[in-house]
């Protein structure tokens, strides 16, 4: 009884505290800028059960596809053993499905535990690789700090998960010879015997004890792992699902038009509708391209927050290969931090970060003095050789190359700035129409 | 050579079987016109009836886009547009991947709608249906010869067979880099990086892929885009293995092969 109450609270608050931390992102997923969601819906489900269900795009590099996969096929199965940790915990039984389900039940929880070994396993080879094997991409610059923490904390917690879980059951197993009456038969495939050859011989009073330290400690580590979920690179286990969904479906090759240039130029050409209302020349100038996450679009910052920081894209990177400052897996992190930053501001209330201090802070009234070039700096954006080999290479489908492009076209179009060596290219365009203010006709090829 | 622009044909009253697209490297590079010419001569011997738009032609506007001059890119596309239009053209091909892009993907939004191949594509389909026909024992046969994708051609719109079946048919020996295909690594000239110096780093991007390109010990780079060509060229130049290691477009290996 006075456990239900406490597993009750618990679970309350933790749930209530997740809740918020999702809510935060949401809304600061919803700083961006909305974006059409075109073609065929067909495909979209399928690129979510190819990428994201099934992982395609990870099977790329063999080693870590396979141990990956084991982590998230257990982590999907011990779900199911969650909703009976949960009904236990509510109304204060024990193993609530093991007398109805009878076989079946020996047959689930086995499989679980079978993955939980494999789970285990993979969870150490991923330490050893992130701090003893030199993986360069775990351990270029933007890794220092935090993210290397983050990832090594959810490697942690899921170890300790694991942990708690196989004592649970292991002295589940050795209990049931003591008091049948309150923990029913089971026969377990690794706690059968692993739950003996550890827990055996300790008294009841010890074992009785030691069940509640896996059992809470378990669904204690589950609780943490979800209120920590929002603020770390995890969260790609959830918008993993989203962000395949969302990924634009245009050929990787096309730039996303700008219809409002396209216009100005057709009318400044004479091809312009002629039935169209005239341009108001007082108008606000509009911004184009984006240097704050606000201008990014919502597909853009969906990417961020899923992005688990493994660098498959950096490590692709023809620019970073080379040494060049320019990481992918760095831009698409800077705009989740900046996405942050933002997004806290504005909860904050603060008049200091509005625009106009006679209203209050929002997202359509905000500046506080800072841009993503804060965050990022103009030689790496001018370092991209646009290749979409970083795209190529994400396994969920997150597009650093349009959050480059994007900078770009705020660069050049509303600053007016960019690299100095772009200004013959640009003139020799505007004035020769060619790449190069060289040679005399375009046939000159057939005089030879 | 002869070649005959869209004007001409016009005036003539007549609509040629395609349009070839020349590209500006293609018009104006020295090397590149190498591979305009190779590829026209390839067109001409198959029999194929084709014009070209001469200075009506201007720059797709690929680089200026992705520099994010859009305002650029919007200009000289829809003027190219206008020009195609006016022409109806509707079957296009060209040797450059950027051009071959843009037209491709990019052009059909602002109201510009063709059927373009890239050089590749249509050599493939010459081969393949008998129009041009390879001579037995030609200058490549047994040759190593590694095969560079672009990004432009390969990831950006996945041809990877139409250019390595063309390599077969001029009997080399195809050693692949480890990198190719969709995890083939870029020359460093796209994304207008072609007008700009390095940002600074350890080397540059045309020596990292010359070096794999190399390690094949292929005698021959085969390429499929003007831009690689030139940064494959100066790669191998810097290496000091202009003598032993050619770079070429794939119409240049067919040309020279290709019974006339």
């Amino acid at each position: 009884m006075v456990q239900s109450i406490i597993f009750i609270l618990v679970a309350a608050a933790a749930l209530g505290y997740a809740f918020v931390g999702f809510r935060k992102v949401y809304q600061n997923i919803h700083l961006g800028k909305k974006e059409t969601v075109s073609g065929p819906t067909g495909e979209r489900w399928k690129n979510m059960a190819l990428v994201a269900m099934g992982q395609k795009k990870m099977f790329k590099r063999l080693i870590p596809a396979v141990l990956h996969f084991m982590l998230y096929v257990a982590f999907v199965f011990t779900q199911i053993e969650l909703i009976e940790i949960f009904i236990d915990g509510v109304f204060g039984v024990h193993r609530f499905f093991a007398v109805p389900l009878g076989g079946f039940y020996n047959f689930i929880i086995s499989t679980i535990e079978v993955l939980s070994v494999l789970a285990f396993i993979a969870t150490v080879i991923f330490l050893i690789r992130r701090n003893i094997l030199f993986i360069p991409r775990f351990n270029k610059p933007e890794m220092s700090g935090w993210p290397k923490l983050d990832a090594n904390l959810i490697l942690i917690f899921e170890l300790m998960l694991l942990a708690f879980i196989f004592t649970m059951n292991g002295t589940d197993e050795v209990l049931q010879s003591m008091d049948p009456a309150h923990y029913p038969d089971t026969n377990l495939a690794i706690t059968g015997w692993l739950g003996p050859a550890i827990f055996g011989g300790l008294g009841q009073g010890t074992l009785s004890i030691l069940e509640r330290v896996g059992w809470w400690g378990h669904i204690l580590m589950v609780f943490v792992f979800l209120g920590y979920l929002p603020a770390s690179k995890h969260l790609h286990i959830l918008l993993a699902f989203p962000n395949t969904w969302f990924a634009r479906l245009k050929p990787a090759g096309e730039m996303e038009n700008m219809p409002a240039i396209m216009e100005e130029v057709k009318s400044m050409m004479g091809l312009g509708d002629p039935n169209a209302p005239e341009p108001d020349m007082n108008a606000e100038l509009p911004e184009f391209g984006a240097n704050d996450i606000f201008e990014m679009s919502q597909i853009d910052l969906l990417g961020a927050y899923t992005c688990t920081e493994c660098g498959r894209c950096t490590s692709v990177c023809p620019a970073n290969i080379t040494g060049k400052k320019l990481s992918p897996r760095k831009i698409v992190m800077d705009l989740r931090d900046r996405s942050e930053e933002v997004g806290e501001k504005i909860r904050s209330g603060n008049a200091e970060y509005a625009k106009d201090d006679t209203l209050p802070v929002s997202a359509d009234n905000f500046d506080d003095g800072k841009t993503l070039w804060d965050f990022i700096s103009r030689e790496e954006v001018h370092a991209c050789t646009t290749c979409n080999a970083c795209v190529e290479a994400c396994p969920v489908l997150i597009n650093p190359l349009e959050m480059i492009t994007k900078l770009r076209r705020h660069e050049i179009l509303t600053e007016a700035a960019g690299p100095q060596d772009w200004l013959p290219l640009f003139n020799s365009i505007e004035n020769q129409q060619r790449a190069w203010s060289v040679g005399t006709s375009r046939t000159a090829w057939t005089e030879e | 050579m002869t070649v005959k622009t869209m004007a001409e044909f016009a005036a003539e009253d007549k609509t040629p079987e395609i349009l070839f697209w020349v590209g500006c490297a293609g018009s104006f590079d020295d090397r590149a016109q190498k591979v305009t010419r190779a590829f026209a001569e390839i067109l001409t011997s198959a029999g194929i009836d084709f014009a070209v738009l001469g200075d009506e032609e201007a720059c797709t506007g690929d680089p200026a886009r992705r520099a994010g001059n859009e305002f650029l890119f919007q200009m000289t596309a829809l003027q190219n547009i206008e020009v195609l239009n006016m022409y109806k053209v509707k079957k296009m091909v060209t040797a450059c991947p950027h051009c071959f892009n843009t037209i491709k993907n990019e052009y059909p939004v602002l109201g510009g709608n063709y059927d373009i191949v890239h050089h590749t594509q249509l050599l493939q389909e010459l081969i393949d249906s008998g129009r041009i026909k390879m001579t037995e024992g030609g200058t490549f046969k047994g040759k190593r010869i590694t095969y560079h994708d672009s990004c432009y051609l390969g990831r950006a719109n996945g041809i990877y067979e139409a250019p390595r079946a063309v390599l077969e048919s001029i009997d080399g020996q195809l050693v692949e880099m480890k990198r190719s295909k969709t995890n083939g690594l870029c020359c460093g000239a796209g994304g207008a990086q072609m007008w700009k110096e390095d940002e600074s780093g350890e080397k540059r991007i045309n020596v990292e892929r010359v070096e794999e390109a190399l390690g094949t010990g292929a005698e021959v780079i085969a390429v499929n885009c003007p831009f690689c060509l030139t940064m494959m060229k100066d790669g191998v130049t810097g290496k000091e293995k202009q003598d032993s290691v050619m770079v070429y477009d794939l119409s240049e290996l067919i040309v020279s092969q290709m019974a006339k």
